[in-house]
């Protein structure tokens, strides 16, 4: 296979609601995301990107699906690694399935690429984000604080 | 989600191996986890349902495939659970241990 991926499935005892709203709210993603905020236009073909607490660019892109509560995908590419942006698009698409007293997120972050170095790189950020967000739903704390 | 399912799933090493091919090349079909194996294809079926069910494996559609992926979360939420332990009781005997060199009243 020619792509490179990473897949982060976890269950989250909240809401579909809760979760849309912690996955789109910026000053909720504060909190969990290791100090980035998101800014965008929440819609589908609206401009996204992610933002360190100085200002700088981490990332940017465009939201391709928005149908809450379930499915946010969005295309997305590095803007501070000049490495990681030489490789180009990925798509992020992340899937909320209700189940009984909890939410089945899927996050899958791909690039049509092999061995992409980004895909690598965001393979250690997203384990530390979603674990950050389960723990913030679950007990009213994060894991590992903001720097 | 069930940690005993997570340990029983790592606590054997065919499967191990199969978690260290998927970390070796991410989404891999049934045919081509198989290749150069010295297990059965229904071994090796057995062994991803069961890593499957302790969510250590996803696996997805992709056309007319279906592929394998390797899920970090469970070792990671048991890390974090485990790890967020000792940190927090490390960083209150240093404070403990600095209160009472720099002689603050009470210690």
């Amino acid at each position: 296979m020619a792509d490179s991926t990473f897949i982060y499935v976890t269950y989250i005892r909240t809401t579909p609601d809760e979760l849309w709203r912690a996955l789109t709210t910026p000053q909720f993603m504060a909190q969990y995301w290791l100090g980035a905020t998101a800014e965008a236009e929440w819609r589908k073909g609206g401009p996204w990107k992610l933002v360190f607490p100085d200002g700088r660019v981490a990332d940017a892109g465009e939201i391709v699906d928005f149908e809450p509560p379930r499915l946010l995908a969005i295309k997305w590419r590095n803007e501070w690694s000049e490495e990681f942006k030489a490789e180009g698009w990925s798509m992020c698409t992340m899937e909320l399935e209700p189940m009984d007293d909890a939410v089945k997120l899927t996050v899958s972050h791909t690039m049509e690429r092999e061995n992409a170095k980004f895909i690598g790189a965001v393979g250690g950020g997203w384990p530390r984000i979603l674990s950050n967000l389960k723990s913030l739903l679950e007990t009213g704390k994060v894991v590992l604080p903001p720097k | 989600m069930n940690d005993d399912a997570v340990f029983k799933a790592l606590a054997d090493a065919s499967r191990r191996q199969l978690l260290d091919r998927l970390h070796d090349r991410n989404g891999q079909t049934l045919s081509e986890l198989c290749e150069g194996l010295d297990m059965s294809r229904q071994a090796v079926t057995k062994h991803l349902t069961l890593l499957e069910e302790a969510n250590l494996v996803a696996a997805q559609k992709h056309g007319r495939e279906k592929l394998h992926f390797l899920n970090p979360a469970p070792i990671q939420e048991i890390a974090d659970r485990w790890m967020g332990k000792f940190d927090r009781r490390r960083i209150e005997a240093l404070a403990d241990l600095k209160r009472a060199l720099e002689g603050e009243p009470g210690t």
